[in-house]
């Protein structure tokens, strides 16, 4: 691990009209690590996420993506706004997993997944497609090549939208909820996706409410509350010693789950 | 009437006599509507794009265009660009003054109903197509263009009727095309009934062959579900 984290947010801060829906984040990632954010809906996990990847543009304090301010640069002391291209370039670098998979409906499983090695990353058509099959097959979705996005059930949706996001070999990627759309049964399959994605060393950015996961997967948990960092630390340190009476509450609904350690 | 015999006067002879004039009159309806078609496409994409993504001033701009164009009579428009156009020096020949006056009509409707489909479209195609890094033209041209496309494709056979219908309108200002070629034929023969019939007839087979290749097209692009 280098010295400089790959994600490092400072005091980002975030508004939708009168309501500041991030408070001052403070967050880092480094390369390989697996980082998860949880809390309660409207605590900014979703809005945080978003912001790194630029579809949000934070109105305070940095976001940095091996040390390059995202979305902006600094000119003469001021915030200059990158151009559409820079901008595209950055997110290029980010991979995305979306709670609703948004797969592409008028492109087959594969051609979602080489649209981006072709139109961004300047790949060939014959090469593209072997890096599509190649990432189609490690999700298990080898024999769905060909088959639109109606055509395949949500979790199989989800794992094509993983291929699609991590074919591109962003350096860090980030899951918004990817298993809450899902019927229960198929939560699994998408979760296993994930971990083996973990396990190779992948750096992840995960938004999620599958404690079970997040506790077993994750090597950093930081706890929101309200647009802010409540509590972070290992697996072992959030989920054992809850410091402070929201995440006791917070977890004591996952309490059945959790084995009654966060009670 | 309809008597198939081939005298002077009988809708058969006559027809043939007057076949090279309808022809061209078919050939005239067909070509401004074509036309008339394919500007409005594509213009109106452009302007269909701009309405939904444009500097604000952009799309009050277009925004009042296609709003004062759909509430103008096409045969004011075609007064208008025809005689209108003339006032200021410029003279066009009636067939484009028609067709440029079809189009300015059409193209509105092709915008307006290009942003509806674009709206239509969820806000999260276009995440995902930012995600993966694709910029601003790109996420148009694969993403979102295809999806509005599918959607957009029965307002715009629509549209594509509408046109049709809408070239009878430039025999006013002597574009001969099928209407006025048939009148024409009609003043020497008299067969009022049996020519506006087969006029009628032709419109209808235009139309519906429009209408098919619409269906068609929507056959081929049915995988877009949600």
């Amino acid at each position: 691990m280098s010295d400089q984290p790959l994600l490092q947010a400072r005091g980002v801060r975030k508004s939708f009209g009168k309501t500041e829906v991030l408070k001052g984040i403070d967050l880092e990632v480094r390369q390989g690590q697996v980082v998860s954010l949880i809390g309660a809906s409207g605590s900014g996990k979703t809005t945080f996420l978003r912001c790194v990847n630029l579809l949000e543009e934070h109105d305070g304090g940095e976001i940095l993506l091996d040390g390059d301010p995202v979305g902006y640069r600094m000119e003469g002391g001021r915030r200059r706004r990158l151009s559409e291209a820079r901008v595209s370039a950055q997110r290029a670098r980010i991979g995305m997993v979306f709670q609703q998979f948004n797969l592409f409906p008028h492109l087959t499983a594969e051609e979602n997944v080489m649209l981006g090695l072709t139109k961004v990353l300047g790949k060939g058509r014959a090469e593209a497609r072997e890096i599509a099959s190649g990432w189609l097959a490690r999700v298990g979705l080898a024999e769905r090549r060909a088959h639109y996005p109606y055509q395949l059930s949500g979790g199989q949706q989800q794992r094509v939208a993983m291929a699609r996001a991590v074919a591109m070999e962003p350096r860090l990627l980030l899951f918004d909820e990817v298993t809450s759309a899902l019927d229960p049964e198929l939560v699994a399959e998408v979760l296993g996706v994930m971990q083996d994605l973990a396990a190779s060393g992948q750096t992840m950015l995960v938004v999620s409410h599958e404690m079970l996961f997040v506790r077993e997967v994750s090597h950093h948990v930081v706890f929101m509350d309200q647009g802010r960092v409540a509590q972070e630390g290992t697996p072992a340190e959030v989920f054992e010693n809850p410091a402070s009476e929201r995440l006791r509450s917070f977890l004591g609904r996952f309490h059945g789950l959790l084995g009654g350690r966060a009670e | 009437m309809f008597d198939t015999s081939m005298q002077p006067g009988t809708f058969l002879f006559e027809a043939w006599q007057a076949r090279w004039s309808l022809m061209s009159g078919l050939g005239v309806t067909m070509s401004s509507s074509v036309l008339t078609i394919i500007i409005a496409t594509i213009i109106g994409t452009i302007f269909g794009v701009a309405l939904s993504y444009g500097w604000w001033w952009l799309r009050a701009l277009i925004r009042l265009y296609v709003d004062l164009l759909r509430g103008i009579p096409v045969l004011v428009l075609i007064l208008f660009t025809y005689y209108g156009l003339a006032l200021f020096g410029i003279n066009v020949p009636a067939f484009w003054a028609g067709v440029i006056a079809l189009s300015a009509f059409a193209t509105a409707h092709v915008a307006e109903n290009l942003r509806g489909a674009v709206q239509s479209v969820p806000a999260g195609q276009m995440e995902a197509a930012k995600a993966i890094g694709l910029r601003f033209g790109q996420r148009l041209r694969y993403v979102i263009v295809p999806q509005a496309f599918r959607r957009m494709l029965p307002p715009w056979v629509n549209t594509g009727l509408e046109v049709v219908k809408g070239t009878t309108l430039l025999s006013v200002i002597g574009v001969v095309e099928l209407l006025l070629s048939t009148q024409q034929v009609v003043a020497r023969n008299y067969l009022i009934i049996d020519f506006y019939l087969l006029a009628t007839v032709m419109y209808l087979v235009i139309n519906l062959i429009i209408a098919q290749l619409g269906a068609l097209l929507e056959r081929r692009f049915s995988y877009l579900r949600y």
